[in-house]
């Protein structure tokens, strides 16, 4: 899958599950502000990244990462 | 009391299963008030356990499941203290927690934890206690604890070994990562997964069906299959006292406390 895939996919995942318009969500956004969440919504968000790529991504990767463009990478790189 | 309702938790008697319901917000830290309910609990349980034969563990709040160990509290009653007078107190709560967990291990009825959502440190201890877990599609297992410089210290790493493989053991708690339902499933940990939301349904009709068999026969074969590490479980006491004496705890625990940023659960 390509890597714009995967970030477009990422984007309207938190988009709907954080109820925010997905237009509003850009690649270089630093999700906990975008998004307003805190570390457990983060890892709510990584639990429903994990079920929808059906992958597992261990927390330690994101450490550090907090824009989805870097997110989409990693996961990338798991698929 | 065959029923109850208190700060951090409440529970009743539904269709022969006492169901313990968890709800003391954020996320179900267990502190000294939640382990003073999970006592009073503990000292019903023989009453309770001649009108059930299931229990279920849960929780009502959003988050999850518990995030385990209430560390603002462990860090700020430390505070101000002597070293030896610090770890003196951590034992002594260790080996309440000890006690109430293993008087919740060995329960003469079919235990279920109904989990979801953030089932960490102490939570996901108080999970392993149970016979079977159940999980929905959004729980979220950790032992976040080598990140403070510590072991878990409420009976995890004997009860996971009990469980799993000593491999998979090693890697859930040298890395301290968390990992989801599916994973959790794929080790051997949990044994249902629900739809989110559905944990309790799901356990309630696992209770349901656990009840139609003999009682006696029933309790037999959990004692059979699930033996209580006692040696291990007093080993990790020692060596959890050992290491809170270390200085790298103390700046764990305050890095945790005083951190407002958005990622103090986060590796």
């Amino acid at each position: 899958m390509p890597t714009d895939q995967t970030l477009d996919e990422i984007l309207k995942l938190a988009a709907a599950h954080f109820n925010v318009p997905r237009e509003k969500l850009t690649p270089d956004d630093d999700f906990f502000k975008t998004l307003g969440i805190d570390s457990l919504q983060a890892l709510d968000l990584l639990t429903r990244i994990e079920h929808h790529f059906r992958i597992e991504l261990p927390d330690y990767e994101l450490q550090g990462v907090s824009d989805f463009r870097t997110l989409a990478n990693r996961i990338q790189a798991r698929l | 009391m065959n029923e109850f309702k208190g700060q951090a938790l409440s529970w009743q008697v539904v269709n022969g299963a006492i169901e313990l319901a968890l709800h003391r917000e954020p996320c179900n830290e267990i502190g000294s008030l939640t382990l003073d309910e999970l006592e009073k609990f503990t000292a019903a349980l023989p009453k309770l356990a001649n009108e059930a034969h299931a229990l279920i563990i849960h929780s009502t709040l959003k988050a999850g499941f518990s995030a385990g160990a209430d560390l603002r509290e462990l860090y700020r009653r430390s505070q101000g203290m002597e070293k030896s007078e610090a770890v003196r107190g951590v034992r002594e709560f260790l080996e309440r927690i000890h006690g109430m967990m293993n008087t919740l291990d060995a329960a003469p009825l079919t235990t279920i934890a109904a989990v979801h959502g953030v089932t960490f440190g102490g939570g996901f201890e108080l999970a392993l206690v149970c016979d079977i877990i159940i999980a929905d599609r959004s729980a979220r297992f950790c032992f976040p604890e080598l990140r403070l410089g510590l072991i878990p210290g409420w009976g995890g790493i004997p009860r996971l070994k009990r469980d799993l493989g000593n491999g998979v053991v090693r890697d859930l708690l040298l890395t301290g990562r968390s990992f989801n339902v599916m994973k959790a499933q794929q080790i051997g940990l949990v044994s249902q997964i629900a739809a989110e939301g559905e944990a309790l349904r799901v356990a309630r009709a696992t209770a349901s069906q656990a009840g139609k068999f003999d009682r006696r026969t029933a309790i037999a074969a959990k004692r059979f299959m699930k033996p209580i590490p006692y040696e291990e479980l007093k080993r990790e006491i020692e060596i959890f006292c050992e290491l809170f004496a270390q200085p790298a705890v103390e700046e764990g625990l305050r890095k945790f406390v005083e951190n407002e940023g958005p990622q103090p659960y986060l590796p």
